[in-house]
């Protein structure tokens, strides 16, 4: 019985398959913004691979350059500035940069909202208050929060470096980049709001490395993995020691197990 | 339990037999995976999985109760709450890692157990039970994992929670109001949330409940072997404890060493950056796919494109999908024949192993944009899979001329210590990748 | 129990043992390693730790006035003595405290007039009165505990009721003559 019913259930769903499978097709056109979208290029840095670790210097080099150039629109929400300490800065260097912003607080006698000096302790300020805010102040495009910005992009790394040095290149003739945005082959859809944000010699870094493009970006993005991973280096350090000894006992454990088998036929 | 010859629990210590007398729970460990417990000396690697499968539910358990004490169910707080897990809470990113991909790990090792059920006969009687109790629990599971996927409330958890729910209102007429009972709104939002994260605690323990009852039911029968060959006597089995303690405990070191590998070298490799979004209720992600373990009910589900006899497309995919789970239960009755082990299956065998293919194409098409050639490959993927079981399997079982079984399992293990006679059939067939 | 042919080890015995003792004692070594994680998680994390520290602003505070403000999740209270509070606390026989302590020890060199205390009750850690304007001061003129009837003295001393010991002082320093740090 339940073979007779499973079998004219079977049947139904292979008739209803087919029917679907056999439905004429209308022939894709293929997508133009397809066809210019770039696959990230590949970037290598001192923390990549399994081993790696943060370069402290350009952790600072890319704090700098998100200090000076990205912070007027991309907040860096999930970051507090006592996590700067992480990257080589000292307890009074953190006061410092914490100093140069101002949080939102309750005056303590009026009760009105008003501003303070941030603390270490502080999180790192959103540069407008909302989306909405956000949106109005950038021709309504809406610049993402970039603590977690590697993460939450396939190939992380390799397209926030391709992005900020995806501009300059010459839109292929015929397309046509909408009024207010700019031509970069790495965005999704090629037509970015972001004006090139990094331009030769922008910044002038505190250890005298050269602010080339390609430096920047570099250092930006190493600078926004450590904000998307800041566990990594201590991430890394647990597995390997993890990984030794669960290979120590995955041998102790197979001698126990040839020693109980000893002569047994299975 | 059903075997004569089980080792008997005879406490030693005074102190032993004072306990035994009031709460036998030493008597208990003892019979159930202890020196108590006769299992087929045969078994493989393979039935290893059922234990990690236990192993795996325990890490969900603990590092999940461990990440509710930081987490906080609400729309406005959930996804900061994650964040605060991973940089401020101790090892907080450890224990988050741990139970991200302890869920892919739980899934894939269960996927393995099912399958290995399959190949084995595991469903068939006097088993029939153990089996649905499985099936019940893989239902339970991707409930749980999906409702804990939507906790963190990134972009992907608010518009899986959208797409899935949204399953309920292709039944007709009450659906929309089914829906909406689900979410307790008009959209996922703060209502859901909350009873994602109630049941999303709670569940795991149904689902132990559920697996205290399977390992009871299966302790009658006990287990099958790579023969299908019924246990005759004490020579066919070893106690569980110490032989099968110290097998499994090899494999769940190689089990925790490829997770350990996951978690702290590529702990995001399984998950989908677009849950690093913060849930946005105006913008749906580009591309919408649930997690990998879900993939090939996805692609079931999206395999029907078109209305037909007054049921629409939409309604045929959910009943397709939970169908495609569903029909696991009537297996032991869809396949007839007395032979248990497909070692000794020739024709069952091939189909078994398109099964797995076919497995492994829907998981691929689930991942992939309904573009051409997708959809068409996804459709008759799904075809296989629905004829596969309903009919292939009946068919089959009524046919098929099964190779000689041994007279029992001491005979087969004998005859495989002999060097030259080892019959190609048995564990060889469960190790090869494909026929 | 299997009845299959085994040959016996005998001679094994030894080495037997110490695998299965080294096998035992690895694992129950890395369980005990992997429990720690998960207790430490339930310390403090690092936000609160963060969090440990507290500036107080003081000039406002007037002559026999007190603010409450909060470290570490606690109350704190900064009271301002009058010369009278400072005279009444310092004729006290210190031998004849429960917990002896001069209001000297309790206050920086040079600032006698600035206590600051836990607003915590030492007995079972109720919020004591007396630092809001208009509450009770006990009969000792410093704060007075509901809870169980605690009074403590100008110099916040434990002196009536159940209370074991003086209200705790914080670590604290001035970073300049109108800020303290508390933490």
């Amino acid at each position: 019985m339940v073979r007779l019913v499973g079998m004219a259930v079977g049947l139904l769903f292979v008739f209803v398959l087919s029917w679907a499978a056999l439905a004429p097709r209308e022939a894709a056109e293929p997508d133009p913004i397809k066809l210019l979208h770039k696959h990230p290029r590949e970037v290598s840095f001192p923390h990549s691979g399994p081993f790696g670790t943060f370069d402290r210097a350009q952790l600072q080099r890319g704090f700098a350059v998100y200090k000076q150039v990205c912070s007027a629109c991309h907040g860096l929400y999930h970051i507090h500035f006592r996590n700067l300490e992480q990257i080589g800065f000292s307890e009074a260097e953190v006061k410092a940069i914490a100093a140069e912003y101002e949080v939102p607080t309750i005056d303590p006698n009026t009760g009105e909202a008003t501003t303070r000096p941030a603390i270490p302790s502080d999180k790192w300020p959103r540069p407008f208050p909302n989306e909405t805010a956000a949106r109005a102040a950038n021709n309504n495009a809406y610049p993402p929060d970039l603590s977690l910005i590697i993460k939450a992009r396939k190939d992380g790394e390799a397209y926030v470096y391709s992005l900020l040095t995806g501009y300059g290149e010459e839109p292929p003739a015929g397309f046509e980049v909408p009024e207010g945005l700019n031509y970069n082959p790495y965005f999704h859809s090629v037509n970015i709001a972001m004006v090139q944000p990094l331009m030769d010699d922008q910044i002038e870094y505190a250890d005298g490395t050269r602010a080339t493009v390609d430096q920047m970006a570099k250092d930006v993005t190493a600078f926004l993995r450590w904000a998307a991973e800041p566990e990594l280096e201590r991430r890394r350090r647990a597995g390997i020691a993890t990984l030794a000894f669960l290979a120590i006992l995955t041998v102790l454990a197979w001698l126990t197990y040839r020693r109980v088998w000893a002569g047994v036929q299975h | 339990m059903s075997f004569p010859w089980a080792e008997q629990y005879e406490p030693k210590h005074p102190l032993m037999k004072w306990i035994d007398s009031r709460l036998p729970l030493p008597r208990l460990v003892f019979n159930a995976v202890g020196a108590g417990y006769p299992v087929p000396r045969n078994i493989n690697i393979w039935y290893n999985f059922g234990v990690l499968a236990g192993v795996a539910l325990m890490i969900q358990i603990i590092t999940g109760v461990v990440l509710a004490m930081h987490y906080s169910a609400h729309v406005s707080t959930a996804f900061n709450s994650i964040e605060h897990i991973m940089r401020d809470v101790n090892s907080g990113w450890l224990i988050r890692y741990l139970h991200m991909n302890g869920a892919s790990f739980f899934f894939i090792v269960v996927y393995v157990h099912i399958f290995r059920g399959l190949y084995y006969g595991s469903y068939k009687a006097p088993r029939e039970v153990v089996w649905m109790l499985g099936v019940v629990i893989l239902l339970l599971m991707m409930a749980t994992a999906f409702m804990g996927y939507v906790l963190p409330w990134g972009q992907m958890s608010f518009w899986g929670a959208q797409v899935i729910t949204s399953l309920f209102s292709a039944i007709p007429l009450v659906g929309e109001p089914i829906r909406q009972w689900l979410v307790g709104g008009f959209a996922p939002d703060n209502a859901t949330i909350t009873r994602f994260f109630s049941l999303h605690y709670i569940l795991p323990f149904v689902i132990l409940g559920v697996v205290i009852l399977k390992i009871w039911a299966l302790h009658i029968p006990g287990s099958t072997n790579p023969t299908g060959v019924d246990v005759k006597g004490p020579q066919d089995t070893l106690p569980f404890h110490p032989y099968f303690t110290a097998k499994d405990f090899v494999g769940l070191c190689v089990y925790l060493l490829a997770f350990a590998a996951v978690v702290f070298f590529l702990p995001n490799s399984l998950g989908h950056p677009d849950n690093y979004i913060p849930a946005n209720p105006l913008s749906t992600p580009a591309h919408i796919v649930p997690e990998w373990y879900l993939l090939p009910f996805y692609a079931i589900l999206r395999a029907f494109t078109v209305d037909l006899f007054f049921i629409q497309a939409k309604l045929w995919g959910v009943i397709a999908m939970f169908s495609s789970i569903l029909l696991l239960l009537f297996l032991p009755w869809l396949d007839s024949s007395k032979v248990r082990s497909n070692a000794y299956r020739p024709l069952y065998r091939i189909f078994f192993w398109i099964l797995v293919v076919d497995v492994l194409i829907l998981g691929y098409i689930g991942a992939m944009p309904a573009e051409e050639p997708y959809v068409r490959i996804g459709q008759i993927a799904t075809m296989y899979y629905f004829a596969h079981f309903l009919i292939i399997l009946p068919v089959v079982s009524a046919i098929e001329k099964p190779l000689p079984l041994p007279n029992s399992i001491a005979e087969a293990v004998l005859a495989k210590a002999k060097p030259v006679l080892a019959p190609a059939s048995a564990p060889a067939g469960a190790v090869q990748p494909a026929e | 129990m299997a009845s299959l042919p085994e040959t016996a080890e005998g001679g094994d015995v030894r080495r037997r043992d110490f695998i299965y003792i080294a096998t035992t004692a690895f694992g129950a070594v890395g369980a005990g390693v992997v429990a720690v994680p998960f207790i430490n998680q339930m310390n403090p994390s690092a936000d609160v730790r963060a969090m440990a520290t507290t500036e107080v602003d003081i000039s406002a505070i007037e002559e026999g006035m007190a603010v409450k403000t909060i470290w570490q999740s606690k109350p704190v209270f900064v009271k301002r003595l009058t010369a009278a509070e400072i005279a009444e606390a310092n004729r006290v026989d210190v031998a004849s405290l429960r917990d002896p302590q001069t209001l000297a020890d309790r206050t920086k060199p040079g600032k006698p007039q600035w206590l600051v205390t836990l607003g915590v009750c030492t007995h079972l850690g109720c919020v004591p009165l007396g630092a809001g304007q208009g509450e009770s001061k006990g009969d000792y003129n410093g704060y007075f505990c509901p809870c169980h009837g605690s009074h403590y003295d100008t110099a916040g001393r434990i002196r009536k009721g159940p209370a074991p010991y003086n209200l705790e002082v914080p670590p604290y320093e001035f970073t300049s003559d109108t800020v303290i740090e508390i933490g």
